[in-house]
């Protein structure tokens, strides 16, 4: 073996950025997403605020419990952030994972005039952790809903190996816009515990094409749940996430009512449909069952033409 | 799990002056390395915890030669293991190594 490396070779960090999100560990996502060198972590791994019940189950705990969270700057502008850790425990949220979250959108509602972007990967509440699990997912929807009644932006980027499921899903309903890529799926159930409730002629769970069409990042994109589409790099998601600071606008009322239109609107349009191909060809795209092969930049600006967006809901 | 710990002298004291420093992820065949510099110049101490018991000896063997190769003077190393290969947490440790040794905090 060679001797190690005494000085790493310096990236600039645009080059760095190409590298995929999906691939990447929560800390790089953080690291490489923000400007370089901006990102303050609060409560960091060396604090050991572990899990209080995975030992319990003679479970191995992470220093972290699963997320990062702290704060830097976006393109000079100052941001909290929170990114899951899809490959520890699913991404699912904890008691403390949960709190840290929490934790931090009641800051952001404090100081209102600093957005939150929330990398989320995840497959749910933590199982092992139960109540506390699912209390922290209601915790932090209502979070979510009092820093933006306060004027904060909370923008969700989905593009993780987990996908975002369950209360992740839920989460995701009530941030102010999402970004996400071909491989971040959206729901609450997902495809395994769709079909283990409801069987194997409702949804095939090893249909990987059938799981990516129903939930993946291009058919919420094309019905308008996250409004913007990108390309699998640290880049993409960065771009992404500017975009949406410059879309989101102020939040009442009046956005929650539209919401409720747009998605009874939604019900009524597609709600008989089987397929999410036989939503795409209502939605007039020709040859519908070629959308899951489009390249990224294709499939974008077929999205940009015929593509919905909640901009004006949610 | 189990709970492994192990002491050793160090032939210099770790370059760079990162305080702390984390690399890898608690995961299945995976770990988690935080590293501290916290120690007097000349030790080093790991503390492992791990899913997989019964492995000391070889654990005791990836370290020892870590401590050779690295020496790691003045670094504690906190590790959550998922039932990591040995060349998985020789990897993970050089790692963990190599970033403290950076500049910065």
């Amino acid at each position: 073996m060679t001797a190690p490396l005494k000085h790493a070779v310096q990236l600039p960090a645009e080059r760095v950025r190409t590298i995929s999100f999906n691939e990447a560990s929560a800390r790089t996502r953080v690291g490489l997403l923000l400007d370089a060198g901006s990102f303050v972590e609060f409560i960091g791994p060396e604090k050991r605020e572990v899990s209080p019940h995975l030992k319990i189950f003679d479970l191995p705990e992470q220093f972290d419990d699963g997320i990062v969270v702290g704060r830097g700057r976006l393109d000079a502008t100052p941001v909290f952030v929170a990114a899951q850790e899809g490959r520890f425990m699913g991404g699912a949220f904890g008691e403390v994972h949960g709190a840290k979250l929490t934790g931090l959108l009641r800051a952001a509602r404090e100081i209102k005039s600093m957005p939150v972007l929330i990398l989320l990967d995840t497959g749910g509440v933590r199982l092992q952790e139960a109540n506390a699990g699912e209390l922290a997912i209601a915790e932090i929807m209502r979070a979510v809903m009092e820093a933006r009644t306060a004027g904060v932006k909370v923008i969700g980027l989905i593009g993780g190996r987990s996908g975002c499921y369950g209360g992740g899903g839920l989460i995701a309903g009530c941030c102010s816009a999402l970004a996400v890529s071909e491989t971040g799926r959206i729901a609450v159930s997902g495809p395994e515990v769709i079909e283990t409730n409801r069987g194997f002629e409702e949804f095939d769970s090893r249909d990987r094409a059938l799981v990516w069409r129903t939930m993946g990042g291009k058919h919420r994109r094309l019905l308008g749940a996250a409004d913007v589409f990108t390309d699998d790099t640290v880049q993409g998601f960065r771009d992404a996430a500017l975009e949406l600071l410059g879309l989101v606008g102020a939040f009442g009322g009046d956005k929650l009512k539209a919401e409720q239109v747009r998605l009874a609107d939604r019900i009524r349009r597609f709600g008989t449909c089987e397929d999410a191909v036989d939503i795409w060809a209502a939605e007039g795209i020709a040859h519908a069952e070629s959308v899951p092969d489009l390249p990224a930049d294709q499939f974008i600006s077929l999205a940009n033409k015929i593509g919905r967006t909640s901009r004006d809901a949610r | 799990m189990e709970d492994l710990s192990f002491q050793h002298r160090a032939r210099e004291r770790a370059g760079g002056t990162r305080q702390t420093a984390i690399i890898g992820v608690v995961a299945s065949g995976n770990l988690e390395v935080l590293v501290e510099r916290i120690l007097p110049n000349a030790e080093c101490r790991l503390e492992i915890k791990t899913a997989a018991a019964g492995f000391g000896e070889v654990w005791n063997a990836v370290i020892v030669d870590f401590v050779e190769r690295y020496s790691p003077g003045g670094l504690k190393f906190s590790i959550n293991d998922g039932g990591a290969r040995p060349d998985t947490v020789s990897l993970r440790l050089a790692q963990a190594v190599r970033l403290i040794e950076e500049d910065g905090q």
